[in-house]
């Protein structure tokens, strides 16, 4: 550093200070993951060995195994990639026409309706929980993916038409225009000019969208009702709740879950970070 | 406008179309929250146990008036309003500091953004679950750390009594969401010209001052922006206790009482009547935020 290294060779310690504290933080980020990494791969009488061992000392995947072998959770984790994979493509796909309306035509009652939509991602979804159960089973939508994926997609929906709408206003006109003109319908203009330009907002969008699906609890522990549509965070939550906790089967399927995530995170943080303070400032 | 007309000529008006594209994505919207919402608040004037569905009938404001009355409610909205004010108040001063450090360039820093992520990125349920395991009384490595450090003189069994237990849940989620905090003051960060600072440091200001009369008020949108997210967020918690503690041992919170009512005793009325409450809370709170802020949605 400039300051420090002239003629007096000065301890830069506030620089020590810094680079300690942002070890620190990452090193805290990390931790929990590491930490269930580090059991998932012990065996159990190391996993029930005070004090714990900071390193597994015979290293096993049996944990691992077993996840898949004693519980269904193959079986979730497929049942949460149809329910944030849906989720995600019909919020994309209403989302992007709504989003549309909004950032090329004129029509009365836009404050109004950008209100709406916008209000209810402040609703508490606790608020609704209890009505749509009585709804959803009526349909006998209960423990079905569309009786998770519909829910999701009205949850989704004010972040993706933000951003997407944000999105479509920094599209020229001209090209829509020029389309239109050679005789190609608002909806081919769509297709054809706007969702081609705009794939970084509907892949930040979609991101935020299939996390957020993802991870949802309220919703999936009371909609479902057995392992045939039981999504990771129930059945991660109820993991032999009744017995003692197999906490080396446990830590392997945190493992499994997480380790594609934080990969996706790692990939795409510019576009997440782009995507969670521009959902953040609509206040 | 000729784009006008070009839509024009294909015999749809604007309003039309505008009402066509719009329709799907509004019928969900409005099936799903606003028609559930107000059944939500039919469903609080009437003795409503879902396990005897024809016993419904009409009884007024009996469970609001039930509700003040019940001390489970008012434990339920004190443990609620502790867990809202400390969580946010920490993440905040926390999420200011990692903002203050990662907004500087330093090698690396692409890196340290994207580990920040992490924690948000790791679904609630299952980071509870980590943490879980950490705070557990008999292997947890938080004990095995605190006992190393001479902390503690032996394990402690943090959520299972209630003078730890709401403090075990507010770290875990003080990990979880400072990140997200972080990167709202971050944005908020990046748009202070840097010629404000300069022209600080000329007329003497120190690191401290600088910070007092440039960073803070002018970061001052970005905070409470990120305030009423939280907070809004906080006072609704309900995944990480449930995974932590159920609600046992004082850390029942307003969500985890009304997910119980809900779906282990089945009372929709009562259980609807305290919904309603959570939402006149986060409605009038938000409210008056946006009042605050001065936000209005012509920017939309």
């Amino acid at each position: 550093m400039k300051r420090s290294g002239l003629s007096k060779r000065v301890i830069p310690w506030g620089e020590f200070g810094f680079y300690g504290s942002v070890v620190l933080l990452v090193a805290i980020c990390f931790f929990p993951l590491y930490w269930a990494i580090n059991t998932s791969f012990k065996t159990h009488a190391e996993i029930i060995q005070w004090p714990p061992s900071w390193f597994p000392t015979n290293l096993t995947v049996e944990n691992y195994q077993a996840t898949f072998e004693k519980h269904p959770f193959g079986r979730n984790i497929l049942n949460s990639l149809v329910v944030a994979g849906g989720t995600t493509a019909l919020s994309l796909i209403l989302g992007a026409l709504c989003a549309y309306a909004l950032a090329r035509l004129k029509f009365p009652g836009k404050i109004f309706i950008v209100g709406a939509i916008l209000m209810t991602s402040m609703f508490p979804s606790i608020s609704i929980v209890s009505p749509l159960f009585v709804l959803l089973r009526q349909l006998r939508w209960l423990n079905t993916f569309h009786g998770l994926i519909i829910p999701y997609t009205t949850f989704a929906l004010p972040l993706t038409i933000w951003i997407l709408t944000s999105f479509f206003r920094e599209i020229p006109f001209e090209l829509e225009e020029a389309a239109l003109v050679d005789g190609a319908t608002p909806l081919q203009a769509l297709r054809l000019i706007i969702f081609p330009l705009s794939a970084p907002g509907l892949v930040t969008a979609g991101l935020l969208v299939f996390i957020a699906a993802w991870n949802e609890f309220l919703f999936a522990l009371t909609y479902t009702l057995d392992d045939s549509t039981r999504t990771v965070p129930v059945a991660i939550a109820l993991f032999s709740r009744q017995f003692e906790v197999p906490w080396g089967e446990l830590t392997a399927a945190t493992v499994i879950v997480t380790v594609p995530l934080v990969l996706l995170v790692l990939i795409f943080q510019r576009r997440i970070i782009a995507g969670l303070t521009a959902g953040a400032i609509k206040g | 406008m000729r784009f006008l007309t070009t839509i024009h000529k294909r015999g749809l008006s604007q309003i039309q179309l505008a009402a066509l594209l719009m329709l799907p994505a509004l019928i969900v919207i409005f099936l799903i929250t606003f028609y559930p919402l107000a059944q939500t608040f039919l469903f609080s004037l009437e003795d409503y146990n879902a396990k005897f569905a024809t016993a419904r009938k009409f009884v007024g404001p009996a469970n609001y008036i039930k509700l003040f009355l019940d001390p489970d409610f008012r434990a339920a909205l004190r443990q609620t309003l502790f867990f809202t004010v400390v969580s946010v108040s920490a993440e905040f001063v926390l999420g200011l500091l990692v903002a203050l450090v990662i907004h500087r360039t330093f090698p690396g820093r692409g890196l340290v953004r994207a580990a920040v992520l992490v924690p948000w990125a790791i679904p609630t349920v299952i980071s509870a679950r980590m943490w879980e395991w950490m705070y557990n009384d008999q292997f947890g490595v938080i004990n095995d750390i605190l006992v190393k450090l001479h902390l503690i003189s032996a394990p402690v069994p943090w959520l299972g009594q209630p003078a730890t237990a709401m403090w075990a849940v507010i770290v875990t989620d003080v990990w979880k969401t400072t990140p997200f905090m972080a990167l709202l003051l971050l944005a908020g960060l990046q748009i202070i010209p840097e010629e404000l600072y300069e022209a600080a440091k000329i007329d003497g200001a120190g690191t401290w001052q600088r910070f007092r009369r440039v960073t803070l008020p002018l970061l001052r949108p970005a905070i409470l922006v990120a305030l009423i997210f939280r907070t809004l967020d906080a006072f609704r918690v309900f995944d990480v206790v449930f995974v932590l503690t159920r609600g046992a041992s004082g850390t029942r919170t307003l969500v985890v009482m009304n997910q119980e009512v809900f779906f282990s005793f089945l009372e929709f009325g009562y259980g609807s009547a305290i919904s309603v409450l959570v939402f006149v809370f986060v409605a009038l709170f938000s409210f008056l935020y946006m009042r605050g802020l001065g936000l209005r949605l012509e920017t939309a």
